[in-house]
């Protein structure tokens, strides 16, 4: 199975991903370039963080436009899987690859802290390794993070379960005082509707050694080799 | 010959920078403010060879699948001669 990380201008956790895909789940992984559109010889890609194109016009936009993306949008027509973190879930609403929109944060703020977050559906590549209702915690760095969709994407994503990770407290309670950035429901991550692509904002790139704080975001990508492994098998 | 684009959030969108521009002008004693909304201003300078309607046409274009998000904002566009 062979990874690729897509990197834009500005993307600033694309080494992380690498790093985690080399090192912790012992696979082969390429940068891609934003203009490359070959995507051919990969499995799975993930979109990282950062801040592609400064965030010029809105989180994402710009990148959402870049050659690789109708690339990627194919590929994800393919049922391969696609993981967008933190600006990469940016990128994956504004090309439409996943619903809603993320806006600024409720409070304003630049947040850069550990979150707890509640795993809402196990029926993901990217969290079938996970057990429903387990709390993990992982950094999330975004002014961008505040999930905002009409009533009836909303409706959508509860009825087809596709409501992946929920801002939560240690214990796993969703609240208010928990949803860290405003985001409808407390939603932290959600899948599309064919669950290949997940977007998050949470970092699980960044919550792989102990030394960072957690390991909790090892499970996410020990998921999606587990699920290449079984397609492969 | 330019395309002015604005583009605002919708009304069913919070708009946090908005109700915090709200707050610092209320404690600067500005008086009967209902609501702030804050949002974009495009200028794009076009072809004068363009005829207006054409303009328009691309410039509506050029808002619906760039400048805006359908999903959280709306827009206007004005040309100006």
């Amino acid at each position: 199975m062979k990874f690729g990380v897509i990197v834009f201008p500005g993307s600033n956790c694309d080494h992380d991903a690498y790093h985690v895909i080399s090192k912790h789940v012992g696979q082969p992984v390429d940068f891609i370039w934003h203009r490359d559109t070959d995507l051919s010889s990969y499995d799975a890609l993930i979109i990282p963080g950062g801040f592609s194109y400064g965030d010029y016009l809105r989180a994402g936009a710009l990148a959402s436009f870049s050659p690789v993306m109708n690339s990627v949008k194919k590929f994800a027509s393919q049922d391969k899987l696609v993981l967008g973190i933190c600006n990469g879930f940016q990128i994956l609403c504004e090309a439409g690859l996943l619903p809603g929109a993320l806006i600024r944060n409720r409070e304003l703020h630049f947040i850069c802290e550990h979150v707890n977050v509640r795993v809402e559906s196990t029926n993901t590549p990217f969290t079938q390794e996970l057990n429903r209702g387990s709390v993990l915690t992982m950094p999330i760095a975004h002014a961008e993070g505040n999930f905002v969709c009409d009533d009836a994407t909303f409706a959508e994503l509860q009825r087809e379960d596709r409501i992946i990770f929920r801002y939560c407290d240690p214990a796993g309670q969703v609240s208010d005082e928990t949803n860290v950035n405003g985001s409808r429901d407390n939603i932290a991550g959600i899948c599309s509707r064919g669950r290949n692509v997940m977007g998050l904002m949470p970092h699980p790139e960044r919550a792989c050694e102990d030394a960072l704080g957690s390991s909790d975001g090892r499970a996410v990508f020990h998921s999606l080799a587990g699920a290449l492994a079984s397609v492969a098998a | 010959m330019k395309a002015k684009v604005y583009v605002t959030l919708k009304p069913s969108v919070l708009d946090p920078q908005g109700k915090a521009i709200k707050h610092s002008v209320e404690l600067l004693g500005y008086a009967g403010i209902s609501d702030v909304r804050q949002g974009k201003y495009f200028e794009i300078s076009l072809d004068g060879a363009l005829a207006e309607a054409d303009a328009r046409e691309e410039a509506t274009r050029m808002a619906r699948e760039v400048l805006s998000n359908p999903i959280i904002e709306d827009f206007r566009v004005e040309i100006d001669q």
